[in-house]
């Protein structure tokens, strides 16, 4: 075995255990230099970031991977652990990557000034670990312990600006929210370990009856789950940790909620995906019943999102507000697909949803490293205390032009894509849906047009006469969104056949999922 | 590459790109056969406020909060709803997880 088989072979773990243990190494290393901590930040991503790259490459040519922690043989009765890795799971672990290294390029200009950044390091690692871990597990236990691991981390890095009385009050009701959906998806755990006697998710969606305690977990994981990603209306939370947490973490916190909702597809369509078509009441398949009820929920996302976006004056929590309308439109996507199942629009409206994962995270990531430099640049928050920046900070504007037509759904940059899909997939299904998606993309145009106006726009106020641009590396981190957002307009069929589709094919082929597992070991 | 195909319908933002090209090269041309009288640094280019003197920024300063004040006030009811919705407390934060999660229950509890 040469040496790059055997990195391949061990990469799932080593896609953990690599920001694990450089989480815990930051202190000691920052205590070297400041530069060499985030350097080594930078490059223990960039290594983990190489990992993925070659799992990816392996999943996507030769099919899903398991990778065993423990008892390699199940006669013995021993505890163990099975990561399962798909195109689906590979997909999130590749945009949970990029965030943070974008991320931790942003910071290094953007929180220089600050104290306690080897903690800020820690902890940002340790959500990205959470992620990766969320993503990768085949183990629905072992899934419930990574999404502690990120509730806790997030909860702190909410709370960096600790002397902001509001950072704190953000991260207190973060945390008392992530902590009440954990504990719930903990209890939906219970109820499948009391009826199967197993945590592997192929194996329990292989035994699954879908008796009425299963339809009880059913609830419990969506409602938790959703609640995670920021669902309305069980949204709140949202606006108030990203309006607060430096737009930095943001990404990573956002990285992390677009995982709970990586796991509310995997429990619908790979848990739950062989008695969807089982008819309840009223003859109706247990498929259209939950798709219609993630559809409405999605629709009230949509709505409740732009509509107090839009009278926000705070640029931060309207972002977190338009973040909240751009979940809606995955879980849009997501609820049609789950309806129509078995049509061909459904698999259309599902890549659309997926694709829409890739492009939410890089246009509403944009939108807050826009707003981040703002505030980095005028310590200001308020859009009624901005006016006229276009004048100096002239690629930052230019980056905030380009997030806010890609957010809004404009032709030819990558929000239309997804856009595009769903938009036809769900008019099929219902052509009302696809009019409510529309208004919402409407709508989002004017806000951020309205932030345009305000903030870049407009005469230029005497205390902002001394503004200047964004420093190098916080351009870098917005330009490289901003390019990402042009190529996947330009290019949309390259991210679509590469990824998506495989991703959309691992999720509806839950049979493969199960067999690799219930089949093979 | 770069034709998207959704099964009812395409996109190709190639295409698009020269749609959008040729319009703006056409209107380019028209806007040639105009006469250009417009000349920099005279009375042309100052503001004409009916006489008044033009206002410092700060009074021209047109805030964030008094936009889309006509779509904000025909649509108050609603706001009113949504602002009572959004409290900040965070028992209420719980309170609607518990609500949405009694609801879907009961859906798929009496399906």
């Amino acid at each position: 075995m040469t040496v790059l088989e055997a990195l391949l072979q061990h990469s799932p773990a080593l896609i953990i255990a690599i920001p694990l243990l450089s989480a815990f190494l930051l202190p000691l290393v920052s205590r070297i230099h400041a530069k060499v901590r985030d350097v080594f930040a930078l490059v223990m991503l960039g290594v983990t970031s190489c990992f993925v790259g070659l799992l990816a490459s392996d999943v996507l040519s030769h099919g899903p991977r398991i990778y065993i922690f423990g008892a390699q043989n199940l006669r013995v009765p021993l505890v163990r652990i099975l990561f399962e890795v798909d195109s689906m799971g590979v997909f999130m672990a590749i945009i949970t990557m990029m965030l943070a290294i974008i991320a931790v390029i942003y910071s290094w200009s953007f929180l220089h000034q600050e104290d306690g950044l080897d903690k800020y390091y820690t902890l940002l690692l340790l959500v990205v670990t959470s992620a990766l871990g969320m993503e990768l597990t085949g183990d629905i236990f072992n899934f419930f312990v990574f999404l502690e691991i990120s509730c806790i981390a997030s909860c702190a890095l909410i709370a960096f600006w600790v002397t902001e009385g509001e950072a704190l009050e953000a991260a207190f009701k973060y945390i008392v929210v992530s902590s009440i959906g954990a504990l719930f998806v903990l209890f939906a755990i219970g109820i499948f370990y009391a009826q199967y006697n197993a945590l592997n998710i192929a194996t329990l969606a292989h035994l699954l009856l879908f008796t009425f305690l299963d339809k009880i977990a059913l609830v419990i994981l969506l409602v938790s789950l959703g609640m995670k990603a920021g669902l309305a209306p069980m949204h709140m939370w949202l606006p108030d940790s990203y309006g607060r947490a430096p737009p930095s973490i943001v990404l990573i916190i956002m990285s992390a909620t677009l995982a709970s909702f990586y796991g509310l597809l995997r429990v619908v369509f790979t848990f739950y995906g062989n008695v969807l078509t089982t008819s309840l009441r009223f003859s109706l398949p247990a498929h259209v019943v939950i798709g219609w009820i993630l559809i409405a929920l999605a629709i009230v996302s949509i709505l409740i999102g732009v509509i107090m976006a839009l009278v926000q004056t705070d640029l931060l929590r309207l972002i977190g507000y338009a973040a909240v309308a751009e979940i809606g439109y995955m879980f849009l996507a997501v609820g049609a697909s789950i309806a129509a199942l078995g049509t061909s629009y459904a698999t259309v409206a599902l890549q659309g949803g997926v694709l829409h994962i890739l492009n939410d995270a890089v246009d509403i990531g944009l939108l807050f490293l826009v707003a981040g430099a703002i505030y980095y640049v005028t310590k200001k928050r308020s859009l009624d205390d901005l006016s006229g920046l276009a004048r100096t900070m002239k690629f930052t504007t230019v980056f905030f032009i380009i997030g806010l037509l890609a957010v809004a759904g404009m032709p030819p940059l990558n929000g239309f894509t997804s856009k595009f899909l769903i938009y036809e997939s769900v008019y099929q299904l219902n052509p009302i849906l696809s009019i409510i998606a529309l208004l919402g993309s409407i709508l989002l145009l004017a806000i951020f047009v309205k932030v345009l106006y305000a903030a870049f726009l407009g005469p230029e106020l005497p205390g902002l006469k001394d503004v200047k641009e964004a420093p190098k590396s916080m351009l870098l981190a917005m330009g490289f969104l901003a390019g990402l957002a042009i190529f996947i307009g330009l290019f949309p069929n390259l991210l679509l056949d590469t990824l998506v589709k495989p991703a959309v094919s691992a999720l509806l082929d839950h049979a493969q999922y199960i067999s690799m597992v219930v089949g093979g070991l | 590459m770069f034709t998207l195909e959704s099964g009812s319908g395409f996109w190709n933002p190639i295409l698009w790109i020269l749609v959008l090209l040729i319009t703006f090269l056409l209107f380019y041309g028209i806007r040639g056969f105009g006469k250009s009288t417009y000349k920099k640094g005279t009375e042309q280019t100052k503001a004409f406020l009916s006489g008044n003197k033009e206002p410092s920024p700060e009074e021209m300063h047109i805030k964030a909060s008094n936009l889309y004040w006509g779509f904000t006030t025909s649509m108050k009811s609603l706001y009113s709803v949504l602002r009572k919705m959004h409290t900040g407390n965070t028992s209420d934060y719980i309170l609607w997880f518990v609500l949405v999660l009694a609801v879907l229950l009961l859906i798929l509890g009496v399906m």
